[in-house]
């Protein structure tokens, strides 16, 4: 049979097509989990393969010697401790001790002290030190309960070893680009990571994460009655924000959602419940212990706003659904991180 | 229903696949065969078990009827008749009628000494179906992973199936299927419009010649497939529209665990501008 010249360019252009998108493929066989009643979807679905990768790449440090109890308060014999002053001296020393591993490895402890007066305020790394040992506390007792447990969170949990964590954000305008008619980019269209490398808008963040902005776009009534307000700008930001929770979570919407209709409640996994305040305390995270320091941090720890470096999902989770794969650092460090006073 | 007068000349023995001479009749205008019989047989059976699935169920509003598989627990095995059993039985019957129906076809193309591209088109649409519930569910290891039967429950598994992999938009073979569908109803509108012009120039004149319907496409695009390549044109669109629908599934899942949108990162990551 005499093949045409249109069959070899169809067949050449079929195989160009084919055999890079299948180098680009994972193989079964995959888990699978059931989140539903059967035969709706609810399901997820994962490679065991790449998880283990994923996990294994997790360093968890190993817990500091317990410490033998001094039987003096820390606020007795150390100047100038306001947070950690009701801590027994042996266990503040641990404490420190493993902060210095958990958040300055390298710059040991003259990253937030000053060599000569320990008790010194000068640097302004020991002040937002101080601020964050607040809300790790607050984290840890207020959102507990409803969020952060059973893993809770220590210094660890976002920082992994560096002063700046990986994972945070501050307000991004975006690629520089023409104004008046020819700006058409409307603050989309750039397939950014923070939104799971789509071309949904790169920054959800500002308003949904840092001022309690409304993430709720569905319509309550059959027909457009005026009271419903979003645009198809608000839905997509959510859509963005979503995107981002479940590439930050290692999960997909199936895993808060039941499609067939997002906004029910009723209809939902109870995981969602964990996820509506996870956004709670983010954005309390953000405004309350994040945002007022930014009188504090230098220039060279801003963003090009001008704005301090936030938190959001992938700060504390990076990929997994519980963060640090579920390791509880926390239960080395109840005293010190999750009872005391909190504010 | 009578026979038409030119009708005997086409109606020969012979062509059969299996069963010989023992279905090799027609009922009125309608050929046998045993895949007529099987056909028959599957589309009762499961029509009836379908039924009697909806009358276990807790309703009768159409809409709102389903029949569920099993439970993700119960894997590739057999699953008690109330818990997706009847789903497992009704999908054995629903591929066992649309696979005779296709080998009929073939019966029938066999006694006309004809191509097999119609039951050649049809199969592909039984892959459609194959793919859903027998391929990807066995690829993932559990029946549970396939639709259920009900008109709006199907919908919303899809729905979420598509979520599952945060926008289904960004899946690659789902894009060339979806272009291909489009492609289909564009070639099939402007050859039925063409053909349509040729044949209603005006009341009293002359329908058109085949010639006219070239030149017509000649002048606008410079180039007529012509009347023959259309119809290859057509079946080749069809045909890859379904057969990439279903690549665009079985990979979600079996060969690709997380978001479509992440897949592309190949195209961020090529070395032209990283």
């Amino acid at each position: 049979m005499r093949i045409p010249v249109y069959g070899y360019i169809l067949g050449a252009v079929t195989i160009m097509l084919t055999v890079p998108m299948m180098m680009t493929w994972e193989a079964p066989p995959m888990d699978t989990a059931q989140v539903g009643y059967r035969g709706t979807g609810m399901e997820l679905i994962s490679n065991p393969r790449l998880v283990a990768k994923n996990a294994a790449a997790v360093e968890i440090p190993e817990a500091q010697e317990p410490a033998e109890k001094s039987g003096d308060k820390a606020s007795d014999v150390y100047e100038n401790v306001p947070v950690l002053g009701d801590l027994d001296q042996a266990e503040f020393d641990r404490l420190m001790l493993a902060i210095t591993e958990w958040v300055s490895p390298e710059e040991g402890c003259g990253y937030c002290h000053s060599d000569e007066n320990l008790a010194d305020d000068t640097k302004y790394t020991k002040i937002v030190a101080r601020r964050m040992l607040q809300m790790t506390k607050t984290i840890n007792n207020q959102w507990g309960e409803v969020h952060a447990q059973p893993t809770g969170v220590t210094c660890y949990t976002c920082h992994r070893g560096q002063p700046v964590p990986q994972n945070v954000w501050s307000t991004n305008p975006g690629l520089p680009e023409y104004g008046g008619i020819a700006a058409s980019r409307m603050g989309q269209n750039l397939a950014s990571k923070e939104v799971g490398t789509t071309s949904l808008p790169y920054d959800p963040f500002t308003e949904l994460l840092g001022k309690d902005g409304k993430i709720r776009v569905a319509a309550t009534t059959v027909l457009p009655e005026g009271t419903m307000t979003s645009s198809i700008q608000d839905t997509e930001k959510t859509y963005a924000l979503m995107m981002h929770m479940s590439q930050s979570l290692g999960a997909n919407c199936t895993f808060c959602h039941n499609s067939r209709n997002f906004a029910d409640w009723s209809q939902s996994p109870a995981t969602r419940v964990k996820a509506w305040h996870g956004i709670k305390m983010v954005n309390q995270i953000n405004q309350t212990y994040i945002d007022p320091l930014a009188s504090v941090f230098p220039d060279n720890r801003k963003g090009p706003e001008g704005d301090v470096l936030k938190v959001n999902c992938a700060t504390c989770h990076a990929g997994a659904n519980k963060p640090l794969y579920g390791a509880n650092m926390l239960k080395d460090y109840v005293t010190e991180l999750n009872a005391a006073k909190s504010q | 229903m009578a026979m038409l007068s030119f009708e005997r000349k086409y109606r020969v023995r012979g062509g059969t696949l299996l069963g010989g001479d023992m279905f090799d009749f027609w009922v009125g205008p309608f050929y046998v065969g045993l895949f007529g019989v099987t056909t028959v047989f599957f589309t009762f059976l499961g029509t009836a078990l379908i039924i009697f699935a909806a009358s276990q169920g807790p309703t009768w509003n159409i809409w709102q009827i389903s029949i569920a598989p099993p439970d993700l627990s119960y894997g590739l095995a057999f699953a008690p008749l109330l818990k997706g059993g009847l789903w497992q039985i009704i999908t054995i019957c629903a591929t066992g009628a649309f696979v005779s129906w296709a080998l009929r076809e073939v019966e029938i193309c066999r006694k006309l000494g004809i191509g097999y591209h119609v039951p050649f088109a049809f199969s592909f649409a039984i892959l459609a179906y194959v793919s859903l519930e027998i391929i990807r569910p066995l690829l993932l290891g559990a029946w549970g992973h396939a639709f259920p039967y009900g008109i709006m429950s199907h919908l919303d598994w899809v729905s979420n199936v598509g979520y599952q992999y945060l926008h289904f938009h960004y899946n690659p073979a789902h894009m060339i299927a979806v272009t291909l569908f489009f492609t289909t109803v564009l070639a099939l509108a402007l050859h039925g419009g063409l053909i349509l012009s040729a044949a209603n120039p005006g009341k009293g004149k002359t329908m058109r010649t085949p010639e006219y319907e070239d030149t017509f496409f000649r002048d606008t695009i410079g180039y007529s497939i012509g009347t023959l390549g259309i119809h290859r044109l057509g079946f080749f669109l069809a045909i890859s529209a379904v057969f990439w629908s279903a690549v665009c599934i079985i990979i979600s899942g079996p060969f690709w665990s997380r978001g479509w949108p992440e897949w592309w990162d190949w195209w961020l990551n090529l070395p032209i501008w990283i």
